[in-house]
C-alpha cells in the first residue's frame, strides 16, 4: 500500500538502468480475479515485483477449451509481447486480465492498477478528447493530470476536439494519454495499432516506447505481428493450444533493427511456432 | 492475332509473339528453364482490348447557372399553391367546395381580427403541451427501467409491445368512460399516444448503446451511475430525439380527434363546425395551421439536435 501511494503523489523518475527489463519498479499492489485467494494468495512472498502471475488458468466456452493450464509471470515493469494465431485466446486472456471474465478456473493475480488499450479506441462520441482521458478518474486535478497526459502523447491542443474529428493514430493516442494517465502498474494493449496505416504505426511504436522509458509500467502487449513483437517486447510469448507453446527473451541489441541477422533468426523461429512458411513469408 | 489465347497448351508457339514481338523475344523468356516454356507457351496472351469514352461523350460543361437549394426545395410547394390558385381563381372549382388562398386569407384576418382564432390556438397549444410532457416523462420512465433493468425489460417491454398495436383511437370510448369528456381525458389521450414512439425509440437508444463503450467506461473505473450517466444516457439520446419527433407529429394528430369530443374552444373544435357552416375557407385555415405547427415542432427538435448531438457533426468548437 505504500508504495502505492508513493507512486501516486511522485512523478515517476527514470531511472539510469532503463534498459533492464523489470527493474523499475518495486513490489505491485496485485488483486486476485479469482475471488479467493489460494494457497499463494498476495501475501505470498513470491509475488513480490510482479505485475501478473497466472497458474493453472482454464477457461472454456461449452466443450471448447480455449486456455488450458497456462502458467504466465510478467515482472513489474517488463514489456511482453503475446503472439498466437486467430481464435488462440489472446483476447480471452486479456478480457480475463481486464476483470470481464469471471468464468475460469486457476489462480489469477494483476496489478491492482492497470489499464487496457483496445484495439479499436473506444472513446466515448459524445465526450471531447479531455473528458475520455479522464474518464472515471478519481481524485482532485483531474483536467491538470490528463492535460500533462495529452501533452505527453502530443496532443496538447486537440483537448477539445471530439473524437469523430481524430484520425485513427490521434484516437489510439488519446487512448494511450487515457491509459498512463492512471498512472498504471500494467498496461494491457489488445492489437492497438492493428488498424493504423504502415507509416503511422511505426510513429506510434515510437511514442509507445518513449512512454513506456519514462513510467515503466508492466505490459503485455498482444499482437499478429511478429516484428511488431520483436522491435517492441523484452519477451515474446506464443499463445498455442491453450498454453505457451513458446517463450523468449528478445536478445537482439537495441537499436532493433530488421538487418540484424539476430532479428530474422528469431522472426523465423516465432513464425515457424505459429505455422506460417517462413520462405513465403521471407520473400516479400 | 488475338486467337492466340485460345490456343491449345500444346500448340507450337506462333511465328510472331503477342502484339508482334518478334519471335526471339518471346523465346528469350521462355528459355528461362524448360518448366517454364511449356508454361510461357500455355499462358494466355492479352488480348486487344476495344476502348471507349467511360462518359459515352456525355461531359457536363463546368458549372451552370443554378438557383439556391431553398429555392429550388420551394419549387414543389410553389406549384401546388400555383395549381389551387388556378382552379378556384378560374371558377374550375367552386367556392364551396375549396375555398381559393385568397378566402382563406381573408378567414385569417377575420378571425385574428376578432381573437377567436388565438383564443382557439392557445387552448390547443396548452392541451398539446400537457399531452407531450406527460407522455414523454412516462415514455423515458418505462424505456429507462426497461433499458437498464433485466426485470424491467420482462414486465414492462411485452406489455408495451402488446399496447402499441391498440389503435389509440380506439381507446376514446374507455377514457370517457373513465375520465370524462373535460380537459384531462383530452390529454390523457395525447399522453397515451405519446409514450409509446417514445418509449420505443429510447428502450432500442439504450439496447443500442455499444457494449464495447460500456465495457471501456467499466475498465477506466466507471460505477454504475457513472455509466448511465457518461455512456448510457448519451448515448440513447439520438433514439429519444427521433422519438420525440414522432410523438409530437402523433400529438397533433391526436389532438383534432380529442377536439371533437365536447368542446367549445381549440383548433379542431374551429375545424367542426367550420365544416357545419360549410366554411372551406376555415378549413383550410385549419388544416394550413396544423401543417405550421408541424413544421414549427420538428424545427424545435432540429434546434435540439443540433445542439444536443453536435458531436457528430464533429464540431471542434474552438
Amino acid at each position: 500500500m505504500a508504495t502505492r501511494l508513493q507512486r501516486y503523489l511522485s512523478p515517476p523518475a527514470p531511472t539510469s538502468a532503463q534498459d533492464e527489463a523489470g527493474q523499475a519498479a518495486g513490489p505491485t499492489g496485485l488483486a486476485s480475479l479469482t475471488g479467493h485467494t489460494g494457497p499463494a494468495g498476495p501475501a505470498g512472498g513470491d509475488t513480490d515485483g510482479v505485475a501478473v502471475r497466472v497458474r493453472g488458468l482454464r477457461r472454456s466456452f461449452g466443450e471448447r477449451v480455449v486456455l488450458d493450464g497456462l502458467d504466465l509471470t510478467i515482472a513489474a515493469g517488463e514489456f511482453v509481447a503475446l503472439l498466437g494465431r486467430s481464435g488462440s485466446g489472446k483476447s480471452t486472456l486479456l478480457r480475463i486480465l481486464g476483470g470481464f471474465d469471471t468464468g475460469i478456473e486457476g489462480d489469477v493475480l494483476a496489478a491492482t492498477r492497470r489499464s487496457v488499450v483496445f484495439q479499436e479506441a473506444r472513446l466515448l462520441p459524445w465526450t471531447r478528447a479531455l473528458g475520455n482521458v479522464t474518464l472515471g478518474l478519481p481524485g482532485k486535478d483531474v483536467a491538470a493530470r490528463g492535460r500533462v497526459a495529452l501533452a505527453e502523447v502530443g496532443l496538447a491542443d486537440r483537448e477539445r476536439a471530439w473524437p469523430v474529428t481524430l484520425s485513427g493514430g490521434e484516437a489510439q493516442r488519446v487512448a494511450l494519454a487515457r491509459a498512463l494517465v492512471r498512472e498504471p502498474d500494467l498496461v494491457m494493449l489488445d492489437e492497438p495499432f492493428g488498424a493504423l496505416d504502415a507509416l503511422t504505426r511505426i510513429r506510434m511504436h515510437a511514442l509507445l516506447q518513449e512512454l513506456c522509458r519514462r513510467h515503466r509500467p508492466a505490459v503485455l502487449f498482444v499482437t499478429h505481428d511478429v516484428d511488431e513483437a520483436i522491435l517492441l517486447a523484452d519477451r515474446v510469448l506464443v499463445l498455442a493450444d491453450g498454453r505457451l507453446s513458446l517463450d523468449v527473451p528478445v536478445g537482439v541489441a537495441s537499436p532493433r533493427l530488421r538487418s540484424d541477422p539476430a532479428f530474422a533468426v528469431l522472426r523465423s523461429r516465432l513464425l515457424a511456432e505459429l505455422g506460417v512458411d517462413d520462405v513465403a513469408e521471407g520473400a516479400r | 492475332m488475338t486467337d492466340v489465347s485460345y490456343l491449345p497448351a500444346t500448340a507450337p508457339p506462333p511465328k510472331a509473339g503477342p502484339h508482334g514481338l518478334p519471335p526471339s523475344a518471346a523465346g528469350s523468356a521462355a528459355t528461362r528453364s524448360a518448366a517454364g516454356e511449356t508454361r510461357a507457351n500455355a499462358a494466355p496472351a492479352a488480348t486487344t482490348p476495344t476502348l471507349e469514352d467511360p462518359t459515352g461523350g456525355r461531359r457536363s460543361r463546368g458549372t451552370r447557372l443554378s438557383a439556391p437549394g431553398w429555392i429550388r426545395r420551394l419549387t414543389g410547394p410553389a406549384v401546388l399553391f400555383a395549381v389551387w390558385w388556378a382552379v378556384t381563381g378560374t371558377g374550375l372549382v367552386g367556392g364551396r367546395v375549396l375555398a381559393s388562398p385568397l378566402a382563406v386569407a381573408r378567414a385569417f384576418g377575420d378571425l385574428a381580427g376578432d381573437g377567436e382564432l388565438w383564443n382557439n390556438l392557445s387552448v390547443s397549444l396548452v392541451r398539446v403541451g400537457w399531452g407531450v410532457l406527460f407522455g414523454v416523462a412516462a415514455g423515458l420512465v418505462l424505456a429507462v427501467l426497461a433499458g437498464f433493468f433485466r426485470a424491467g425489460e420482462h414486465i414492462v417491454d411485452s406489455s408495451m409491445n402488446f399496447l402499441r398495436t391498440i389503435p389509440i383511437i380506439a381507446l376514446l370510448p374507455l377514457i370517457i368512460v373513465w375520465i370524462g369528456i373535460g380537459e384531462s381525458a383530452k390529454i390523457f389521450l395525447i399522453s397515451a399516444g405519446v409514450v409509446f414512439p417514445v418509449y420505443m425509440n429510447t428502450f432500442a437508444g439504450i439496447r443500442g448503446v455499444d457494449v464495447k463503450l460500456v465495457e471501456a467506461g467499466r475498465t477506466f473505473g466507471l460505477g454504475r451511475l457513472g455509466l448511465i450517466r457518461r455512456v448510457i444516457i448519451p448515448g440513447a439520446l439520438p433514439g429519444f430525439l427521433i422519438g420525440l419527433r414522432w410523438s409530437l407529429g402523433v400529438a397533433w394528430l391526436l389532438l383534432v380527434f380529442a377536439e371533437q369530443v365536447n368542446t367549445d374552444r381549440g383548433i379542431g373544435y374551429l375545424l367542426t363546425s367550420a365544416q357545419g357552416w360549410n366554411r372551406t375557407d376555415i378549413i383550410i385555415l385549419c388544416l394550413v395551421i396544423y401543417g405550421l405547427l408541424g413544421l414549427l415542432c420538428d424545427g424545435i427538435v432540429r434546434v435540439l439536435e443540433g445542439s444536443l448531438l453536435s458531436w457528430r457533426r464533429g464540431f471542434s468548437g474552438t
